[in-house]
């Protein structure tokens, strides 16, 4: 879910063969490649598998490659946005043989929500584990009141209101922060 | 960025539901799976009849030796061994 240890530490730990802290970096951007796949390219789940597997794949391989572990999260994208593009433009020539129909483009716009809900999901990090645990179920695993209040012990009826409280923290947590540039769509040195 | 409003922000986190846990298991077990691979690219270069049969149908030869058939192991010596 949201990040609890800084993605470029776990760069660093994974450099030297840390193999929880692979399994820490690939949950914390496994939504992240996922979304990219699914609603920035709209693959089928077929495809996004594939990309989802070949990016990590690629990313486990070449990480000794990236100059920058604080450009974790630019090269993830680039990696997923070249393995969409690749997965794009095989599918298409399986199904025509016109170049010129071989469509690959992003919904760049779904992109740019992307990498501003992983703000969210990272500044989610900074609330307790209840409110971020509440917040989650809700609005991104759409769970209800009742499973979530069975999940965490609540009474069902008081979810409502520990939503509206979380949101409200989680608002104060992102105000505190600075704004951060959204970085997927440019180049990154490896 | 946009301001934060309740609806924004459920929203925002919505827009991130979670991959998959099949998906996110096999790429964890990335590193265990690249050992795997090591020994069976060491053996099937040093076993010709092993390297064939792993070629003619590999998920049963790799059941049979003991080894999970699954991704990421499967994608990566499909890479390996084309044809297989």
């Amino acid at each position: 879910m949201a990040q609890t240890v800084p993605a470029a530490q776990l760069v660093a730990r994974c450099r030297n063969g840390d193999q929880a802290a692979w399994s820490a970096l690939v949950e914390q951007f496994s939504r992240y490649v996922y979304a990219i796949a699914s609603q920035g390219f709209r693959l089928r789940d077929e495809d996004a598998e594939d990309v989802f597997q070949e990016v990590f794949a690629r990313a486990y391989e070449r990480l000794d490659s990236l100059r920058s572990d604080e450009a974790i999260q630019p090269w993830i994208a680039q990696l997923t946005r070249r393995a969409c593009i690749d997965r794009l433009r095989s599918g298409s020539r399986e199904e025509t043989t016109d170049e010129s129909e071989l469509a690959a483009d992003p919904d760049e716009d779904a992109i740019a929500r992307i990498d501003e809900a992983l703000d969210v999901h990272d500044a989610m990090a900074g609330l307790s584990d209840n409110c971020r645990e509440i917040l989650d179920r809700f609005f991104a695993r759409d769970e209800t009141y009742r499973t979530i209040g069975e999940a965490l012990e609540l009474p069902a009826g008081t979810i409502a209101s520990r939503i509206s409280r979380c949101l409200v923290k989680l608002r104060d947590e992102l105000e505190g922060r600075k704004p951060v540039p959204t970085q997927s769509g440019g180049q990154v040195s490896v | 960025m946009s301001a934060y409003n309740e609806d924004t922000l459920a929203e925002l986190i919505g827009a991130l539901p979670p991959a998959p846990q099949a998906w996110v298991r096999a790429a964890q077990e990335l590193p265990l799976a690249r050992t795997e691979i090591d020994q069976i690219v060491a053996r099937a270069e040093a076993d010709a009849e092993f390297r064939e049969a792993l070629i003619a149908d590999l998920e049963a030869t790799l059941a049979q030796e003991g080894y999970e058939p699954e991704r990421p192991l499967l994608d990566e010596l499909r890479r390996r061994f084309p044809g297989s």
